[in-house]
């Protein structure tokens, strides 16, 4: 796939809370093809400790505006710079990068997202359904402040919640939101047949922090449901020729920018069932 | 119109920008962005005698102007270059030079002799100074005698251009310099990365999983330009810098100061069209002052 380097307007920049804005970028000549899970390198101007580019997972694509959509978190100096950018100013962004989620067609799929986790989730929740698929999106956070845009999943299939205070949705750690719930955890003996959904998913995509994905990993691994994790680590170029951004795989070291971010969760190494999971959302 | 091109020993440079080993990988991760063939020369990852798996995540860390790095030469050794990443190289119709490192001589000698194979491969550039591998690497550039036995020795099975990469983590670097330019080396380029470190202070632990690692970009641009001033006056050998350049007046600096030729490094993962924006600024620059060729900037500090 083709990666672009250009200037892109600001056209919104949308406070969702304390922490986290949204950004619309338009563009002058037509988006490309992109994938849901792939992410851009936005250059930051302004911050004088921000020498690097920063990632963002692509959260949505509006061919109508021909505009990027990103959830920013604020985390630094560069994110701040970022989130109080004012419309009409430009920031360079290279994209699409990276290797994005595997499509399914017409299945039962789960998408779990934790915080800023679900950047990359309206992208694939809209591609998902787009392909037939019925769409079940699961956010968690601490307090009903931290779920982020869970109105806008709703166009495309159920949406469930979960927060550690009990603020919105169900009380309690994504990971044992009733929908996850099934009869037995013994993978040989899922099968039953239930009413409910009772965690029969036929694939699970998530995003956010790593002990939810890997919570989330074993879950699905315990069911044999494919599940595929969007990891963020710290990246320099993003288009893998600094070697910075590795996640040890079953094949070695490989780099997350270019081999993902997206991955089969089997396929990174010490995320199978041995491995001890905890789970905490931030 | 004016002359860019420029001569490193036997290398017929189009223009005096190439890329640094490490932060171009090979050649076509710029593609999208650049046509690669309009650079002067590229320089790709460091090739080992053996696949190394590199250090563990993780292995950068953002500094003021800069960034530090372990990344540790995370390659698949020569026989994978061999078959699988050079006839990738072939097309190329610019300079591919290998950056070449090990862990022992013997092993540099090896990667040196299957490079002096490959006909695509105009020159090597020898690696006796990344900071971030347990043995081998700086450990050969940081006194004499080991640079002198690692150049002598690659030197003796490698007929075309050898460049010899020195490393700043040394007390002279006009000694070092002067060694391996006796011991055989075509061309030196300078800086390599300068050791550093770095700490999260709220957790009390390393940012690098290595605890130390090579800070590269504009914050040490001064350090690099001080060495290849010095080194351009000592030795007879073409000079090539490197370290924090990233517009074409920084490399007009390093012309000025006595390189040959440049090289592109850090820059390249900030704007992936670095190397081009500095072809072209250091063109505007002749025109601007009347100068007819590139030649006539190197080492022509008023000093």
């Amino acid at each position: 796939m083709k990666k672009y380097i250009a200037d892109l307007t600001v056209t919104n920049n949308t406070q969702l809370n304390s922490k986290h804005h949204l950004l619309e970028l338009k563009a002058t000549a037509p988006l490309p093809d992109m994938v849901p899970g792939q992410f851009v390198e936005v250059k930051v101007e302004g911050s004088e400790t921000t020498y690097l580019r920063r990632p963002f997972s692509i959260h949505r694509v509006n061919r109508e505006t021909n505009s990027l959509h990103l959830l920013i978190k604020v985390v630094g100096d560069g994110t701040a710079k970022l989130a109080s950018i004012a419309l009409g100013e430009t920031v360079n962004v290279m994209f699409p990068l990276g290797k994005g989620f595997e499509l399914t067609n017409n299945k039962q799929v789960l998408l779990v997202g934790g915080g800023c986790g679900v950047a990359p989730l309206y992208f694939l929740a809209e591609k998902l359904f787009e392909q037939g698929n019925q769409v079940n999106v699961l956010i968690g956070g601490r307090t009903s402040a931290d779920i982020l845009l869970d109105d806008q999943y709703a166009k495309f299939g159920k949406v469930y919640i979960s927060t550690e205070d009990g603020s919105k949705g169900e009380k309690g750690m994504v990971t044992s939101h009733s929908i996850l719930r099934s009869n037995t955890n013994n993978a040989s003996d899922y099968t039953a047949p239930d009413d409910k959904l009772n965690g029969h998913f036929d694939k699970i995509y998530s995003c956010g922090p790593d002990g939810m994905m890997r919570a989330i990993a074993h879950y699905a691994e315990l069911r044999n449901i494919p599940c595929e994790v969007s990891l963020e680590n710290t990246m320099a170029c993003g288009i893998g020729a600094c070697l910075c951004c590795v996640v040890e795989s079953n094949e070695g070291n490989v780099c997350v920018c270019t081999e993902g971010p997206v991955f089969d969760s089997k396929r990174l190494k010490g995320w199978t069932m041995e491995t001890e999971v905890g789970c905490s959302l931030d | 119109m004016v002359n860019l091109g420029v001569k490193v020993h036997k290398l017929e440079l189009k223009n005096p920008v190439m890329t640094a080993s490490g932060t171009f990988g090979y050649g076509k991760e710029f593609d999208d962005f650049i046509d690669v063939n309009s650079l002067g020369g590229i320089i790709v990852k460091a090739t080992t005698s053996k696949h190394r798996e590199g250090n563990p995540y993780p292995r950068m860390a953002e500094t003021p102007m800069g960034m530090l790095n372990a990344v540790g030469l995370q390659n698949k050794g020569i026989e994978y270059f061999v078959n699988e990443i050079y006839p990738k190289l072939t097309s190329y119709n610019t300079n591919v030079i290998a950056n070449v490192s090990d862990s022992t001589i013997e092993g540099y000698v090896q990667v040196a002799e299957q490079m002096n194979k490959l006909d695509h491969i105009a020159g090597i550039e020898l690696n006796i100074s990344c900071p971030n591998v347990k043995e081998g690497g700086m450990a050969f550039g940081t006194s004499c005698p080991s640079a002198i036995a690692v150049t002598k020795a690659v030197r003796e099975v490698y007929d075309k251009t050898l460049i010899v990469k020195l490393s700043p983590n040394v007390t002279s670097i006009t000694e070092i310099a002067l060694a391996v330019e006796e011991a055989g080396a075509d061309a030196i380029s300078l800086i390599n990365t300068l050791l550093g470190m770095a700490i999260n202070f709220e957790t009390r632990k390393p940012v690098l999983s290595t605890v130390t690692g090579g800070l590269s970009g504009p914050a040490i641009k001064p350090v690099a330009l001080r060495m290849v001033w010095q080194v351009a006056k000592a030795v007879k050998v073409p000079v090539i810098g490197l370290g924090g350049i990233t517009t074409a007046a920084d490399a007009i600096e390093f012309l000025l100061a006595g390189a040959t030729a440049v090289q592109i490094g850090t820059a390249n993962f900030i704007d992936p069209t670095t190397t081009v924006k500095v072809i072209s600024g250091i063109e505007n620059y002749l025109l601007r002052h009347n100068i007819s060729s590139v030649n006539e900037l190197i080492g022509a500090l008023d000093c």
